[in-house]
């Protein structure tokens, strides 16, 4: 059996069994019945409630063995602890595959729990069931329309996929996603690991077709060398974000010589990701923006970038940004030069960062944003203050003179330039095969959201980058995932 | 799990047969037979205390360094034989080489619960850990994965042409990594190994001071 036949039944189901759906909106069992069926899940549907109550208009069985056999694949565990495992063994008699119990008391909850949860994985492995969590929040997975979890969002689809050992960050990610608009494949919250871990959900996901990037959330490895070879295995072919929470310094006190004292934990796991290819982060937005960035983008073949800027300070303190990022600012070649000069007056900077200096015209940004892209000497492309323009019309056309006084046409002309843009963007990245990132702060400033520029962005299927700091910092997430490619010419 | 650490001297000779370059040094019992060997090595030198199971000897001030000539050495020699512990009476001495080099690197081997045999390459001295820069890759490393420590490092450019010397011998380097790789393959009973100072010479290195830990 193939690693996606093996995981199909957790995120392919063709039918979902829900236990403990009370008819109380405030339950766990509850949620997840009205998530999957909010979100559009096509399977069957089989929702367990002791008393066979309706809820949410839908009839409920009393027991798993009322359920028809062969018709789920997974499910999901919302019952107390006591019943959970005899339910997995009539769930397998039905057919069932896959459980991903969200019930808690297991082993985070002293050594009962430790041996209800050694209980449940025994009945899941002499089934030959998949086992996620216990203590776990929920699955995703956007192909198959299934949201089986018990809180918010429901991520829009996208190519990255993520395990997390803690519930709420696959929350918080999915925010991420849902205001930034690249989304999310698979996603599980990892609870105790009880059976599956992190490892085997990457296993998965580097096979999965839908899957282009994952991200993990860390807390603890339980076998480093396993991690670190399934890691390995994982960067060779995608590219895999990491953020690690709990870095401790255990154990150090006690080492006796300065090597000892000098390996923390975290230092460790630092060179393990160096070693392995892993993306690490320090934090979720910048693991959100990198996984995103990966998804959305083309590798650069080196470090050599450009800043781009219709104004002043955005591209000086982008530069800064780039050089201590160790990222090349490479000096703007002289043919490159040339040809912006033929389309600009001579107060634009002549050099990199290119800055326009406000003597753009009608075509020049997208012609200026080609040839960038095109030019041998550049890897990457950093596009900054995309929308400023409409900004600007934004004011004329909420003001009190608007649509007179040609205001109107002039709006307009703002807001299609900035579309332009955008697009102008997307297309000389496709075009030559580079990254070009756009930022620019109006992405959440903005709070209406209906600024062209970002908005087109977002609607080709990129992210605007909320300031040219963190454009920075996901293209160096790029640049050394390539290098460490190149290195392995892999 | 009880260990016990080898003496300065084993732990440079063990070093060396997995390619680690060592200071020229050699053991003596006495202050005649320092001064014999310090006129051998030729001046200056260094002499310590040298025993199984001595470590932190700077803090505890059993290191002289930069004797000039042998009266210098017969003075350091009694002295350190003098400061020997109430366990400590098979403590002998070591007369070394003085080293001379402005930069001065960390290498070493740990044995870490979660992801096992480590090599570690760092900034040495005696800022090492304050500094902190330090940087781990699991074994076994390839040659690329050595290299790309360096790069690695904070401070990498401590290893590019600095103050009057050449760079750095990134190969030397690579190759005192590779060599404590594989005698953390070869030697499982080897806890940890603690080079400190790798001294820079030239553009080539020396170990000056190293311990090895081993199971007891």
């Amino acid at each position: 059996m193939t690693t996606v036949e093996r995981f199909q039944p957790l995120f392919q189901p063709r039918g979902v069994v829900i236990s403990g759906v009370s008819t109380h909106p405030g339950k766990w069992g509850f949620l997840f019945l009205h998530h999957i069926l909010r979100f559009g899940y096509e399977g069957r549907i089989f929702a367990l409630n002791r008393e066979g109550a309706e809820v949410l208009g839908r009839r409920t069985y009393r027991s798993i063995d009322d359920v028809p056999a062969a018709e789920a694949d997974l499910l999901i565990v919302c019952t107390p602890t006591g019943i959970n495992a005899d339910l997995l063994r009539r769930a397998a008699a039905r057919g069932v595959r896959a459980a991903f119990v969200a019930a808690a008391g297991y082993g985070e909850a002293g050594d009962d729990g430790k041996e209800l949860e050694r209980e449940l994985v025994e009945v899941a492995n002499g089934a030959g069931m998949l086992l996620a969590g216990p203590n776990g929040q929920g699955l995703i997975s956007t192909p198959a329309h299934l949201c089986a979890q018990m809180v918010a969002p429901y991520p829009p689809p996208g190519r990255i996929s993520l395990a997390s050992q803690s519930g709420n960050l696959v929350s918080s990610f999915g925010n991420y996603a849902a205001m930034a608009g690249v989304g999310v494949s698979r996603a599980i919250s990892c609870g105790n690991s009880a059976q599956l871990g992190v490892d085997d959900y990457l296993d998965y996901f580097l096979d999965d077709p839908e899957t282009s990037v994952a991200f993990a959330y860390l807390e603890g490895v339980r076998d480093g060398r396993r991690f670190f070879d399934c890691a390995s295995r994982f960067t060779a072919r995608k590219p895999l974000v990491v953020l690690k929470g709990g870095a401790t310094a255990l154990g150090q006190a006690a080492a006796s010589s300065h090597t000892g004292s000098l390996a923390s934990d975290d230092r460790i796991f630092d060179g393990v990701c160096r070693q392995a290819g892993i993306t690490r982060c320090e934090t979720l937005e910048e693991s959100y923006e990198a996984a995103a960035t990966f998804a959305t983008q083309p590798l650069p073949r080196g470090r050599r970038v450009v800043v781009f800027t219709a104004a002043g300070g955005w591209g000086v303190l982008c530069a800064d940004a780039c050089v201590r990022a160790g990222l090349e600012v490479v000096p703007l070649p002289e043919d490159l030069r040339r040809s912006i000069d033929a389309l600009l007056p001579s107060r634009w900077s002549r050099a990199n960062p290119v800055d326009l200096a406000g003597g753009e015209t009608r075509d020049t940004i997208p012609t200026v944003l080609d040839l960038l892209a095109a030019h041998e000497s550049v890897d990457a492309v950093l596009y900054l203050g995309i929308g400023i323009q409409s900004a600007n019309a934004a004011l004329l056309k909420t003001g009190p003179y608007y649509p007179d006084h040609g205001l109107d046409r002039i709006v307009d002309f703002h807001e299609r330039q900035d579309r332009r843009y955008a697009e102008a963007a997307h297309a000389a990245s496709e075009k030559h095969g580079k990254p070009v990132l756009c930022a620019s702060e109006l992405v959440y400033t903005d709070r209406t959201g209906t600024n062209p520029g970002p908005q087109t962005i977002g609607k080709i299927g990129r992210i605007t980058y909320p300031s040219a700091h963190r454009a920075v910092r996901a293209l160096t997430h790029l640049v050394r995932y390539a290098a460490w490619r190149r290195a392995r010419e892999l | 799990m009880p260990t016990r650490t080898l003496s300065e001297f084993e732990s440079k000779r063990l070093l060396g047969t997995y390619g680690v370059p060592t200071v020229e040094e050699a053991l003596a019992v006495d202050e005649d037979a320092a001064a014999g060997v310090a006129a051998k090595i030729g001046f200056p030198v260094a002499v310590k205390l040298c025993a199984e199971g001595l470590a932190h000897k700077t803090e505890r001030n059993l290191v002289r360094l930069g004797l000039a000539d042998e009266p210098e050495v017969r003075a350091a020699a009694a002295d350190l034989l003098a400061l020997r512990g109430p366990g400590e009476r098979d403590a002998v001495l070591l007369v070394q080489r003085m080293a001379r080099g402005r930069r001065e690197l960390i290498a070493g081997l740990v044995r870490d619960g979660q992801f096992g045999r480590c090599v570690m390459l760092g900034i040495g001295g005696i800022f090492a850990e304050v500094l902190g820069d330090v940087v781990f890759r699991l074994v076994p490393l390839s040659r690329r994965d050595a290299l790309e420590m360096m790069d690695d490092l904070g401070a990498s450019r401590v290893l590019a042409p600095f103050r009057g010397e050449p760079a750095v011998d990134r190969g030397a380097v690579a190759a005192v990594l590779l060599g404590l790789a594989r005698l953390s393959e070869e030697r499982r009973d080897v806890v940890s190994v603690d080079v400190n100072p790798l001294i820079v010479t030239g553009s080539s290195l020396v170990a000056v001071d190293a311990l090895v830990e081993v199971e007891a």
